[in-house]
């Protein structure tokens, strides 16, 4: 059966998801890797729950990923992240930021941690992402690309950190280029 | 097919603007509608380096006019519109089947299974088909996409015939690798010849063009064959699949996932359809399934082929698959396991039930403060709603949303509502709504004495599908400046005696003219003005 890697990217409308999928379908093509991928646009994404998908490998067909397919999920904010649980393997893994962005009857910050953490899969970051971004780089819209690189320096994105960082140089807007390079270097330090 | 001289990752909808320049379009325009939008916004951005004209119209059926003189003056046209902008472009594009093009016109129509951009209704707008006779091309990803907004100017080129490219949100909004080849420079001026017997629809004549438009579709009928794919023919006698668009990838996934494989047809074109194709296809077969989202047209298409080819085939479509919302892989292996008997295991998934996250306005958002002012002001009013980012008013905590239909209908329906009840109206519509279609509307109200009270909320902006030009703010979408139109000098003209302009940051002076208003016996209108917030950021960051 033809393999493909899963990713969804979960987070708040204007998080900046579709910039972060841009980066990991660019370095896909850098690879040479077959790659397609879904967003929304519009009423849909403005500051309500949005997901991205990414599929890449030999031959990609559907750029969809069902329940129970993705091998990872990037969490752009916590409450996000459960919320598209549902979309995990078993073997899968999950990325995400503790920081949340709250909305009214949100469930609190420390019990959806304690969720995601109940879930029996073996590798799970949740870091405090956006803080980290905040104090080292004076800079929160970066987030997602530091927990790109936890996912690329820990071997779970088969993809490499170099064709990430080509990928960053070519989609980001030259002025941003360092601080998105920073960003995913932190995890290394 | 040219040489691919470069491949890099695509949106399907940026694709469809590539596919335009390589066959070398000159003339573009758009009323802007999710999924549909990143057509225009592109082509904004790169029309003048491509000597392509741009323009963002008032309304999807002045688009497509305007895209309809430049074909009759012999220039290569495309429009691009959301699935309801179709609706309002109808009137004209029956007649656009009867005339025919002069150069070649390419209409794109994007629908929205699911309705993750869309309230009103689900649409499929394979069904313009039967009412329109227009040819409607279905690519399935953001690759063929770009082939077929060629193939549709080829086809509309040879046979002077308009043709429908009908995406829908998962092709205009996947990415993936796309072939790009030569760009061909507009150079091309027009001039319109006179031709009555061409342009004209005058009866009798219209009846002969009616004619006409048959006969052509017939001669493209055999043409469009070609587009059509077949995989996998021998494979299987017992079941074969047909399907159309993204559910080809569906389709794709599914059998790969299911370890099987099964003839497939992929149909290129809903309309007119390759009749050839499927017969071929079903001939010899038990049974097919058709995969395609939303009502069943081509399984019933299917059926009624089957009944002089295969009477014997049994059809599996939409008793297997859902005719509401989009499809997916997993739904395709649902209804393959149903029909071959094959035990379905539901994926096991980890699950939390979280409330639910609604979208809200941008940080700073002046409509916020204006609709807590209003709701204050009249807090039992009946407040009507329309499409922007005002419908935002909908959602908690304000909540004053009690109805909502198409473009500019708030108008329309508060006049309706207020005949016939006696009962305080307030209606929200913002400023390109109002251009859109807000002004026949306000007229009418003022026509036939009603007095509703209608609330423009002018952030001089169409904000809500990517922030494009409109009437109002003195540019044109090729960034040239131009007349703004000024909404109170149109509120004036309409006859309205009870007008007020006031500043979105004046929210005690908003409050004291709903609550003046409100009593008046003649249509009365507040312009709420100031500048999107996501503009005033835009501003600062540069």
């Amino acid at each position: 059966m033809n393999k493909t890697f899963n990713i969804i990217i979960s987070g708040v409308g204007g998080q900046g998801l579709i910039t972060l999928t841009k980066i990991i379908a660019e370095a896909c093509r850098i690879e040479k890797k077959d790659v397609k991928t879904s967003e929304l646009h519009g009423l849909s994404q403005r500051g309500g729950s949005v997901q991205t998908h990414i599929r890449f490998g030999e031959r990609v067909w559907s750029p969809l990923i069902t329940e129970n397919k993705a091998d990872l999920i990037i969490g752009l904010e916590i409450t996000e992240a459960l919320r598209n649980i549902f979309y995990l393997k078993p073997e899968g893994a999950v990325i995400s930021d503790k920081y949340q962005l709250f909305y009214p009857d949100a469930l609190d910050k420390e019990e959806a941690i304690k969720k995601i953490n109940s879930i029996s899969i073996k590798r799970k970051y949740l870091i405090d992402a956006l803080s980290v971004c905040k104090d080292k780089l004076d800079s929160e819209v970066v987030s997602g690309i530091y927990l790109l690189s936890i996912g690329v320096f820990n071997k779970i994105i088969p993809l490499s950190a170099d064709s990430v960082i080509e990928a960053i140089e070519k989609i980001v807007p030259e002025k941003y280029v360092e601080l998105n390079k920073k960003a995913f270097k932190l995890s290394k330090q | 097919m040219k040489k691919c001289i470069n491949k890099e990752i695509l949106l399907g909808n940026e694709a469809i603007v590539w596919g335009a320049l390589e066959s070398g379009v000159d003339f573009v325009s758009v009323y802007p509608g999710t999924p549909s939008s990143e057509i225009g916004d592109v082509f904004s951005e790169i029309a003048k380096d491509h000597g392509v004209y741009f323009e963002v119209s008032t309304n999807e059926k002045v688009a497509l006019e305007a895209a309809i003189g430049a074909s009759f003056s012999g220039l290569k046209s495309l429009v691009a519109m959301k699935n309801f902008g179709l609706n309002v472009a109808s009137d004209s594009l029956m007649p656009f089947a009867y005339t025919g093009t002069k150069g070649p016109a390419v209409i794109v129509v994007a629908d929205d299974p699911s309705c993750f951009s869309s309230a009103q209704s689900e649409e499929n707008s394979r069904g313009f088909a039967y009412l329109s006779h227009i040819p409607i091309l279905e690519p399935s990803d953001a690759q063929e996409a770009k082939d077929f907004t060629k193939l549709g100017f080829e086809i509309s080129e040879k046979f002077s015939i308009p043709v429908i490219l009908r995406i829908t949100t998962r092709v205009a909004h996947q990415r993936m690798l796309v072939c790009r080849s030569e760009i061909n420079n507009s150079k091309a001026k027009g001039r319109f010849e006179k031709d009555v017997r061409r342009f004209v629809t005058m009866p009798p004549r219209v009846l002969e063009m009616k004619k006409e438009l048959f006969e052509k579709l017939d001669k493209i009928k055999p043409y469009i064959e070609k587009i059509n794919k077949t995989e996998d023919i021998k494979s299987s006698k017992s079941l074969g699949i047909i399907c159309s668009g993204i559910c080809y990838l569906y389709v794709k996934e599914a059998l790969d996932q299911m370890n099987l494989k099964l003839p497939v047809l992929k149909i290129g074109s809903f309309y007119p359809l390759a009749e050839k194709s499927i017969k071929d296809f079903i001939k010899n077969i038990d049974n097919v399934l058709i995969v395609e989202e939303l009502e069943g047209y081509l399984e019933k298409e299917v059926m009624a082929l089957a009944k002089d080819t295969n009477c014997k085939v049994r059809v599996f479509g939409k008793d297997v698959l859902l005719f509401i919302g989009e499809l997916d892989s997993e739904k395709v292996v649902f209804a393959l396991s149903k029909i071959l008997k094959r035990k379905y295991k539901k994926p096991e998934v980890i699950s939390f039930n979280l409330a639910k996250r609604f979208p809200r306005l941008c940080t700073g958002c002046p409509y916020w403060t204006i609709f807590s002012a209003v709701k204050k002001s009249s807090p039992d009013a009946v407040f009507g709603g329309d499409i922007g980012c005002y419908m935002l008013s909908g959602f908690p905590p304000h909540n004053m949303q009690d109805y909502l239909f198409s473009m500019g209908s708030s108008i329309g329906i508060a006049h309706g509502i207020k005949k016939s009840a006696n009962q305080k109206l307030i209606a929200f519509i913002g400023d390109s709504t109002f251009f859109h279609s807000g002004i026949p509307a306000l007229i009418n109200a003022v026509f036939n004495k009603s007095n509703p009270l209608i609330i423009i909320m002018d952030n001089r902006i169409t904000a809500m599908t990517g922030h494009q030009v409109n009437p109002g703010i003195g540019k044109t979408a090729m960034g040239e400046a131009t007349s703004e139109i000024k909404i109170e000098e149109i509120v004036k003209a309409c006859g309205v005696k009870n007008l007020k302009v006031v500043n979105f940051s004046n929210v005690k002076e908003l409050e004291s003219f709903v609550k003046e208003f409100l009593n008046k016996d003649e249509v009365s209108v507040i312009i709420a003005r100031g500048t999107c917030a996501y503009i005033l950021r835009k501003q600062k960051q540069s």
